[in-house]
């Protein structure tokens, strides 16, 4: 009998797989209490590595063309699709779900990158306007990535939610850093393997596992985080983010849709630009 | 040979102002059961205009009241209907335009042509403008059966007092709200005033209120239970706490806060124009605007230039009666206002910078400052990170552009931008790598209702003006 290759599980930083600096990880089991796996268990230097990593990865995502992103996110597509079967043995093993429905899973999640891929070059075009101003000026204005955002990640479902955190952040150009639902951090750490091997510039998307009630409150206190998607937390959490996030004046979103330009556009500046026309 | 000019006031004879104010609440002018009366004074003299009152907890209620069962009405009406009452609005403003202007004028400071060519008819521009969103919120993208919120509080500043009151109350309207709205402290006149005008057009009663008083009115406003939003207009302080005392509730907010707007001027800058959008950038309104071209980020090879014929365009601004039609340069808008403009240029001095103003005579009563310029400034010193809302730029000076976007965008807040440059590409460039809500290319401080307005970062919540500004007033809206 061979005896498997496990792995092991760690973060997703700066392109970078580290362990966590506290040294802590989590006993996960699956819901017959077998047990899977030990990940690691972020603290708030994990946290404060990733939100450095993500605004060094900022500039570049941001500047990257719409086109070039979107063939990006499409490639995310395709590169889970080959992992397809891993994906659903791991949706299984965490969820405690059928084979059919963790197939039903995983392919929604691959087929909503493919839906929010779309999205990058389309965004200015549906979302953006010219302005007819009372004057000689050309007047118009287009949505902007704004910079980092943090993102919690909801626990319905194993990898579902995780993609509906993500994909939006990074359509919109923005760098994400994603707190993993505690259950859940199989298949968000394969993911990651697959976004470490798609051409996402590393720092792009971080992510970390362990628990989201003690990542939250630094979080809402970190003056270089622009947005959070509070899907994840309890409403006493997301409302606790609300008001350490007045700080900085963070833009605060809990969401319910899992597709929709909302939750590209939550995390969009719209920037107005004038000029004159003249000879 | 010496041609002076004359002075050319404006008459004030056009405006009836009452010698006490009470609320407008409900369509109707109401006194409060316990609030006090304050003064409000023309800044320019200091002389009392005024008695208007400072609305209590239970007037807040009162008009909240009143709004509520108002928004029942007002949002099942057409979008026609509400429509034709906001295009009403508008030519009633029209209409009354010089007396707005004046009346302005006097409760706040700022110059007659300022009044009179901007406030005034972009405040009547944006009623008319929202006018014709009224029955077209299907189309605007922004969601399926767009809805109202219901009663909206907003709070304005005293820096564009009826302009600000415009922006709040037209979108509101258009998309079927109803209002109660707090104009600041010292310039309340205007938006008193302007229940004339609901009147005037049959606004049906209820639909606004408006509310004077000081910072515990807008606190009760903020905290009513009753309230669905909240749209906030002042300082980037005020602001955050409105944003930590509703995190509990389920509020919408938009916030326009604060700005240190960088005014990037490139080598190739055609000089004389832009020294002239370097003067629109700050002294404007005396620089009381929260996206005035506050730094001015000027290329090392040009800077020299640049700053003389800066200071000989400053020797010719005339600063004086905001009444007279020659003033560029009217009052400051409060002795506390002038306190803090003053605090924060000594500390300019004392942190090393070079202060410069022409040589020019200030009236002895009154409010006033001089147009101000500092060099020697670095990013450290207050007088480069701080609003200072006043007539006080500080320069600095960059070699690439790259330098210059780097400093332009190191700054907590992103409301405005400007670029100076002849070269296309570069203005594009620029516009795309700056930090800003609204960025201008080529010239400063213009506004529009179609334009939308607001900041990034720590700058607020959200757009005003333009399709994105309906967002702030439906439910659930995206822009």
């Amino acid at each position: 009998m061979r005896i498997d290759v496990r792995k092991t599980y760690k973060l997703f930083i700066g392109g970078q797989f580290p362990r966590s600096e506290s040294g802590r990880s989590y006993e996960l089991l699956s819901p017959k209490k077998k047990f899977l796996a030990n990940p690691a268990l972020a603290s708030r230097k994990d946290l404060r590595d990733a939100v450095v990593a993500a605004r060094s990865a900022s500039e570049k995502w941001a500047s990257a063309t719409a086109f070039n992103r979107s063939q990006i996110l499409y490639r995310i597509a395709e590169m889970m699709e080959g992992r397809r079967a891993q994906f659903i043995d791991e949706v299984m093993a965490q969820e405690g779900i059928s084979s059919a429905a963790a197939t039903k899973e995983v392919d929604a999640a691959i087929d909503l990158w493919v839906w929010y891929a779309g999205w990058c070059d389309k965004v200015s075009t549906i979302y953006g306007a010219t302005n007819p101003v009372s004057g000689s000026f050309y007047n118009f204005t287009t949505p902007e990535p704004m910079g980092v955002v943090a993102t919690f990640i909801d626990g319905n479902s194993a990898l579902l939610d995780i993609v509906q955190g993500i994909a939006p952040i990074i359509a919109g150009g923005n760098s994400a850093v994603a707190i993993a639902h505690e259950k859940f951090p199989l298949s968000a750490l394969t993911l990651a393997e697959v976004i470490a091997t798609s051409d996402v510039p590393a720092g792009t998307v971080n992510i970390l596992t362990g628990k989201a009630s003690e990542i939250a409150p630094w979080v809402g206190s970190h003056m270089d985080i622009d947005g959070v998607d509070t899907t994840g937390l309890s409403a006493a959490l997301h409302q606790e983010i609300k008001v350490s996030g007045a700080d900085n004046l963070k833009r605060i979103s809990k969401f319910s849709e899992a597709a929709s330009p909302h939750r590209i556009l939550a995390f969009m500046e719209e920037k107005t630009v004038w000029h004159p026309i003249g000879i | 040979m010496k041609f002076d000019y004359a002075p050319a006031p404006e008459s004030s004879a056009i405006v009836t102002i009452e010698p006490k104010y009470d609320l407008y609440i409900d369509g109707k002018f109401v006194p409060s059961k316990s609030g006090k009366r304050f003064a409000t004074i023309n800044p320019a003299n200091e002389k009392v205009l005024s008695e208007v009152t400072g609305a209590t907890t239970t007037d807040v209620d009162k008009a909240v009241k009143a709004a509520t069962a108002a928004f029942k009405k007002w949002s099942k009406l057409t979008g026609a209907q509400r429509g034709k009452y906001l295009y009403r609005i508008a030519r009633i403003m029209q209409e009354r335009a010089r007396e707005f202007a004046v009346l302005e004028t006097m409760d706040n400071g700022k110059p007659i042509r300022e009044t009179r060519d901007i406030d005034i008819p972009l405040a009547a521009a944006h009623f008319f403008y929202h006018a014709g969103w009224a029955d077209k919120l299907d189309y605007a993208g922004l969601g399926n059966n767009p809805a109202p919120h219901g009663v909206v509080g907003q709070i304005i500043p005293w820096n564009f007092p009826l302009l600000m009151l415009s922006w709040k109350i037209a979108p509101a309207l258009a998309t079927g709200n109803t209002v109660v709205l707090k104009p600041a402290e010292t310039t309340p006149l205007t938006a008193l005033l302007f229940a004339e005008v609901c009147e005037q057009a049959g606004l049906p009663r209820g639909v606004v209120n408006i509310l004077t008083g000081d910072g515990s009115t807008g606190a009760a406003l903020v905290n009513h239970p009753g309230i669905q939003k909240i749209a906030f207009t002042g300082s980037t302080e005020v602001g955050k706490l409105i944003a930590r005392s509703v995190a509990g509730a389920k509020k919408s907010v938009t916030l326009e806060l604060g700005g240190k707007g960088a005014n990037v001027i490139f080598e190739d800058a055609p000089i004389d124009e832009t020294v002239e959008g370097i003067i629109n950038g700050i002294f404007f309104n005396q620089g009381h605007v929260c996206c005035a071209g506050s730094r001015l980020l000027v290329q090392e090879n040009i800077k020299n230039e640049v700053l003389e014929k800066l200071k000989r365009r400053m020797s010719l601004i005339r600063v004086g009666d905001p009444l007279d039609k020659n003033t560029d340069l009217g009052a400051i808008n409060s002795r506390a206002q002038l306190m803090k403009i003053q605090e924060l240029t000594e500390s300019g001095i004392a942190e090393g910078a070079h202060r410069w103003s022409p040589d020019c005579q200030l009236p002895e009563q009154g409010f006033w400052f001089p147009p101000t310029f500092f060099t020697e400034v670095s990013q450290a010193h207050r007088i480069a990170r701080e609003e200072i809302f006043g007539p006080v730029l500080s320069v600095i000076s960059f070699r690439t552009p790259s330098e210059a976007i780097e400093k332009a965008n190191n700054t907590p807040y992103g409301l405005s931008a400007g670029v100076w440059t002849d070269k296309g590409s570069r203005i594009l460039w620029a516009a795309k790598e700056l930090k800003a809500g609204v960025i201008w290319a080529n010239t400063f401080n213009k506004f529009d209702p179609a334009s939308p307005f607001g900041g990034y970062k720590e700058s607020g919540w959200g757009r005003e003006g333009g399709r994105h500004g309906l967002a702030a007033y439906l439910k659930g809206a995206h822009s």
